[in-house]
């Protein structure tokens, strides 16, 4: 008997908690997916290093909604990421705009890699032509090996 | 002897860029709005909500627009600096009540002093979104043709209200 009402109980709980999805309108998927696109490309102000789509804080919920009303309006992805850029500045953008005042931040770091390789093959190439090769006779290797040999067996504390 | 300038020449470089990027501050992002018309808007008054207020009707002066709220604590800091301010009768100061509780900024006012000429509500914060509000308390300074000529964001220090704001208002008044 009690298995019975524990299952009644349980399906009365999951009963209210289908019937608590918003249904204060309809959401329309396509709306949907095109303010969660949206949502992505602009940066929430508060929390700088998200996107408004990642963000909870106030501004970025209320931001959301806006973009959700300006779809609805039946304004293009330009005109509304134009309509925050005019409120907010270029910084709203994500994606930072390709403009005259921000190609050395697209173009630095490949410049630098190249700089940097650059620096790095002329180092080697610098190295290598200032130690040549040096060719000895048979009778000089032999001098030399007998120097080195010495050097080591004369030291008082070599431990070979 | 240019193998041991050129590392030392990089490292001042960097250290000028590196020294020029903390001085910046990335919470204070420039208003695209400076030298634009402020944009419209028709607002209930907070102490008559019967009443509205418009950018329109306060052509002809210079004015500012303080956006505070009574949930702001950074608010709290800059609110004596402004009813001070006020008293000087420099320049009227509007209030934009930013998604707030009329209840709760009218028992604020009363608790902290009232700078404001006249405040006016935007509970659900559009008016905010059209002036690129995105962090209370900003003020702008709007010359007598409605036109938004600065903006500071953060709370209003006496520093600033000493050294930019005011000088900018008496120029402004001509």
């Amino acid at each position: 008997m009690m298995r019975v009402v524990i299952a009644c109980l349980c399906c009365a709980v999951i009963g209210l908690a289908y019937g608590q999805q918003p249904t204060v309108e309809q959401r329309d998927p396509a709306i949907e997916s095109r303010v969660r696109a949206l949502a992505e490309e602009l940066r929430c102000l508060v929390c700088q290093n998200q996107t408004i789509a990642d963000s909870n804080a106030d501004l970025a919920i209320d931001l959301r909604n806006q973009i959700r009303a300006k779809i609805k309006a039946g304004l293009s992805d330009a005109q509304i990421k134009q309509y925050m850029v005019d409120r907010y500045g270029d910084f709203v953008l994500y994606r930072p705009p390709v403009q005259p005042n921000t190609v050395l931040l697209w173009l630095g770091p490949f410049a630098l890699l190249v700089l940097g390789l650059a620096a790095l093959f002329w180092q080697l190439a610098r190295r290598r032509r200032a130690a040549p090769a040096i060719d000895l006779s048979a009778a000089d290797h032999q001098r030399a090996d007998d120097l080195l040999d010495n050097s080591t067996k004369n030291r008082p504390d070599s431990s070979t | 002897m240019l193998k041991y300038l050129a590392p030392l020449a990089i490292f001042i470089a960097l250290a000028l860029f590196l020294g020029r990027g903390l001085n910046l501050n990335p919470r204070e992002v420039p208003s695209p709005l400076i030298d634009k018309p402020a944009p419209a808007f028709e607002l209930s008054r907070l102490d008559k909500p019967e009443q509205k207020l418009s950018v329109a009707q306060l052509r002809g002066q210079v004015w500012l627009l303080n956006v505070w709220a009574s949930w702001c604590v950074s608010c709290r800091e800059e609110h004596p600096v402004l009813v001070e301010a006020a008293q000087t009768n420099a320049v009227p100061i509007y209030g934009l009540n930013y998604k707030d509780q009329r209840a709760d900024a009218l028992n604020w006012l009363r608790q902290f002093g009232n700078p404001y000429t006249l405040s006016i509500s935007d509970p659900d914060g559009k008016v905010g979104i059209d002036y690129g509000v995105y962090g209370v308390p900003e003020t702008y300074l709007i010359d007598k043709q409605g036109i938004i000529r600065y903006k500071k964001i953060g709370p209003v220090t006496r520093e600033s209200w000493q050294n930019t704001l005011l000088p900018l208002v008496k120029k402004l008044q001509g």
